[in-house]
C-alpha cells in the first residue's frame, strides 16, 4: 500500500516543475482544472497558475459542518475533499441528448456535436480515482456506453495527489480506497514539506504521463524522498475522521430491510438529496422534454437526479418510495450492499462528502453502524409504506 | 397551431402584489413569441382591451380575502379550461396570510383611519381552497422561465416539467457550494425548487419564495437552526413569510410560537 506505484522510476519536481507541468498541459490543449478557494471552500475550478492554488489553506470537517482555515506552512494541497468531485466534469449535471425543429413539413433533429473537451485534472485524490473507475463501470460498462462520458473520459489525463493528511469525515481506509492512488492516473504526486524543502515526489502511471514529464525540470527521487511519500501517506492512513466496518456489510443491509433505524433515520432526514449530489459515484438522471411556444422546436435534456425525490420513483399511479425512510434505505442499501449486485463492487469509496455536506449531519458510518449494534425488531405490517 | 385558432389566454388579479403579473410582461425576448402562440383576451395589467370568455387558459395571481373575491374566483373558474395558479399568494395565500394569525378585526382598525368602510375575510387563502385548479406555480415571484415553460407545456398537451424537489439540487447543479454547512442558515432543504438557487449564489441562506417542497421535514430542519444558533424566534419568522400558511410552514412556525428567545 506504501510502496510508489507505476511503471517508472520516481522523481522530485519542485514548486517550478509545478508550474511547468500545468503550463505543459495547457500547452498540449488540456483545460486545466484543478483545486482553488471560492466562497469559503475549496472547488475544482480552471487553473494556470500555481499560486492559483490553495496555499496555505486547509479543511475543517466533521458532519454538516465545513469551514476553511490557515495552515502553518504554504502545502499547496494540505486538505481533503470539497463539495465538488470531479463527477461534475465528466458526468455534467445537465445536459441536451437532442433537439428538434419543424422546418415546413420536415421534422429535424440533431444530436449534440460530442465533447471533445480534453480535461486535465490536477490533485486527483485516490478515493476520486475510485469513484471515476465506479461512473466508468457504470457509464461504459455495460452494451450502450454513455457515449458523452466515454469520449471525456477517454481525453481525460489525470494528475493525482496522494493525501498526506485525512480529513474529519474521511474513511477511505475502510473503504479499500486510499489514501495513496495505486492505479487510474497518468501521473502521482506526494506533496513533500520538510527540512529538505517543498518538493514534490512525482510518479507516472502511465505513457500519456511519462510523456508529460519529458520537458519538466526533475531530478531522481532519493531514498529520502522516497521514505517521506512513505510516512506522509501512512500520517494519511493513521488520521481517518471516520471508520466503516465492511465485514459482511452487503448481506447486512440486505438482512435489514426492516430495521427501526431506518425510522429514526427518517426523522432527521430531510430528503433533500444533498448526499446523492455531493457523491462521486452516484449517477443518477432525470429526463426532461421542453417545447417552444410556437411548438416548432423541442429538446430533450439529462439532469442530475436523486432518488430522494418522488419523481424518482415515479411509476404508473404514484411514487414507489413515498416515506423518507424507504428512501434514505434505498440510498445507503444501494450504495453499501446492491452496488455489488449491479457492478461488482461497493458503491461508496469512503470520501465523506456526503457525512460534511448533511445540512443536518447524518452519518453513513454512523447509520450503517447502527444497523449492527442495534437490535433487529422487524416491524414489517406496521408501516404502510413500501 | 396553423389553421387553428389561437388559445385564448386571460390573466387575473386577486390579493397580490402584481408582480407575477409583471413576470408575463417581463418575458421580453419572448413576449413576442407569446402574443403569436396565444390570443391575450384579458389582461388588464397589460390591456385595457378586455375581451369576455370562455377563455383556454387562465392564470390566477393573488390570494382570496374578501367575500367578493370568493365569488369571483368561481366565476373565474366557469369561464375557464385550465386554470393556472401564479405566484406564492394564489397557491399559499402570501405574505397577506399573516393575517390569519391574528385578529383581522384589530388589524384593521390600527391600519384603517375609517375601518368601517374595509369589508374583508378573516384569512386570506389560496385559490385551490375555492375552486379546483389545474396546475399551480410557486415563487415569490415566478420564475419567468418556469412560466413560459408551463404554458408552452400546456399549448403542446404536455406535463410541464417543473420539479417539486429541493432547492439544494438545483444548488449542487449549479456548484454552489452549500452556505448551510458553513454555518447560515438556510431553508433551501425544505423548499420547493423554481428559482434556481438564487440566494445561496450571492451566499445567503434561502428565504423559502417558493413555499414547501414535496416532503419537507421542516421539523429536522427548525432543530438544525437552532443548532446553528438560530433563536426560536427567527425559526419562526423564517417559516412566516410569503409562504406563511402553506402547510407544512404553517406547523413549523406554530411549534416555535411558546418559546422564548434564550438568554
Amino acid at each position: 500500500m506504501t510502496q510508489p506505484a507505476g511503471p517508472g522510476k520516481a522523481a522530485v519536481i519542485a514548486r517550478a516543475g509545478l508550474q511547468q507541468l500545468l503550463d505543459a498541459l495547457g500547452a498540449a490543449g488540456y483545460e486545466v482544472l484543478g483545486p482553488a478557494v471560492r466562497d469559503g471552500a475549496i472547488v475544482y475550478d480552471r487553473i494556470a497558475k500555481v499560486d492559483e492554488l490553495p496555499a496555505g489553506w486547509t479543511d475543517r470537517q466533521d458532519a454538516g459542518r465545513y469551514r476553511l482555515e490557515r495552515r502553518g506552512d504554504q502545502a499547496l494541497f494540505g486538505f481533503v475533499v470539497g463539495p465538488q468531485s470531479w463527477k461534475r466534469f465528466l458526468h455534467p449535471p445537465v445536459e441536451t441528448l437532442w433537439s428538434t425543429r419543424q422546418e415546413g413539413e420536415r421534422m429535424e433533429v440533431t444530436a449534440p456535436q460530442p465533447d471533445a473537451t480534453r480535461y486535465a485534472f490536477v490533485g486527483v485524490r485516490a478515493c476520486e480515482i475510485r469513484a471515476i473507475a465506479i461512473q466508468d463501470q457504470v457509464f461504459c460498462g455495460g452494451p450502450f456506453p454513455d457515449v458523452g462520458y466515454a469520449a471525456r473520459r477517454h481525453n481525460a489525463f489525470i494528475v493525482a495527489v496522494n493525501c498526506g493528511e485525512a480529513g474529519g469525515t474521511c474513511f477511505c481506509v475502510s473503504m479499500g480506497s486510499g489514501p495513496q492512488a495505486t492505479a487510474g492516473f497518468d501521473l502521482a504526486l506526494t506533496e513533500l514539506l520538510d527540512d529538505a524543502g517543498h518538493r514534490f515526489l512525482v510518479e507516472a502511471g502511465s505513457a500519456a504521463g511519462t510523456a508529460m514529464l519529458q520537458g519538466i525540470d526533475r531530478r531522481a527521487a532519493t531514498d529520502a524522498d522516497l521514505a517521506a511519500a512513505r510516512a506522509a501517506v501512512a500520517r494519511a492512513a493513521g488520521q481517518m475522521g471516520r471508520t466503516m466496518d465492511t465485514d459482511g456489510i452487503r448481506e447486512l443491509l440486505q438482512r435489514n430491510a426492516e430495521h427501526p433505524r431506518w425510522d429514526q433515520v427518517a426523522e432527521r432526514c430531510l430528503s433533500c438529496g444533498n448526499c446523492t449530489m455531493v457523491c462521486p459515484t452516484c449517477f443518477c438522471t432525470t429526463v426532461e422534454d421542453h417545447s417552444d411556444l410556437a411548438g416548432t422546436s423541442a429538446e430533450r435534456v439529462r439532469k442530475w437526479d436523486s432518488c430522494f425525490t418522488l419523481e424518482h420513483s415515479y411509476l404508473h399511479g404514484g411514487s414507489v418510495r413515498q416515506s423518507t425512510r424507504s428512501r434514505y434505505r434505498q440510498w445507503i442499501t444501494h450504495k453499501l450492499s446492491s452496488w455489488f449486485d449491479q457492478f461488482g463492487s461497493s458503491g461508496c469509496v469512503g470520501c465523506g462528502r456526503c457525512i460534511t455536506w448533511c445540512p443536518v449531519g447524518i452519518d453513513i458510518t454512523e447509520e450503517a453502524a447502527a444497523l449492527r449494534t442495534a437490535a433487529a425488531a422487524p416491524n414489517r405490517g406496521q408501516d404502510g409504506t413500501p | 397551431m396553423a389553421g387553428r385558432a389561437r388559445p385564448r389566454l386571460a390573466v387575473w388579479k386577486f390579493a397580490s402584489c402584481d408582480g407575477c403579473q409583471l413576470s408575463i410582461l417581463d418575458c421580453e425576448d419572448e413576449l413576442l413569441a407569446l402574443a403569436e402562440a396565444v390570443h391575450i383576451a384579458n389582461f388588464p395589467e397589460a390591456s385595457s382591451a378586455v375581451e369576455e370568455g370562455p377563455y383556454d387558459i387562465s392564470l390566477v395571481e393573488g390570494s382570496i380575502i374578501t367575500a367578493h373575491d370568493a365569488e369571483r374566483i368561481v366565476k373565474v373558474r366557469q369561464q375557464s379550461r385550465l386554470l393556472v395558479t401564479i405566484g406564492a399568494c394564489a397557491t399559499a395565500g402570501g405574505i397577506q396570510a399573516l393575517r390569519n394569525f391574528g385578529d383581522i378585526g384589530e388589524m384593521v382598525a390600527a391600519v384603517y383611519a375609517s375601518p368601517q368602510y374595509i369589508s374583508t375575510l378573516a384569512t386570506s387563502t389560496p385559490i385551490a381552497a375555492h375552486v379546483a385548479v389545474d396546475f399551480e406555480l410557486r415563487g415569490c415571484p415566478v420564475d419567468k422561465a418556469q412560466l413560459l415553460e408551463v404554458i408552452s407545456a400546456l399549448l403542446a398537451g404536455r406535463k410541464p416539467a417543473i420539479a417539486a424537489h429541493s432547492v439544494c439540487i438545483e444548488c449542487k447543479r449549479r456548484g454552489i457550494t452549500c452556505v448551510m454547512v458553513q454555518g447560515t442558515p438556510c431553508l433551501g432543504p425544505v423548499t420547493h425548487a423554481g428559482c434556481g438557487a438564487i440566494c445561496p449564489s450571492f451566499r445567503r441562506g434561502c428565504y423559502g419564495c417558493f413555499g414547501p417542497m414535496e416532503t419537507p421535514n421542516t421539523a429536522a430542519l427548525a432543530g438544525q437552526w437552532r443548532r446553528l444558533g438560530a433563536a426560536p424566534r427567527e425559526v419562526q419568522r423564517a417559516f412566516r413569510t410569503f409562504n406563511a400558511a402553506a402547510e407544512p410552514f404553517l406547523r413549523q412556525s406554530q411549534a416555535h410560537d411558546d418559546q422564548d428567545d434564550p438568554g
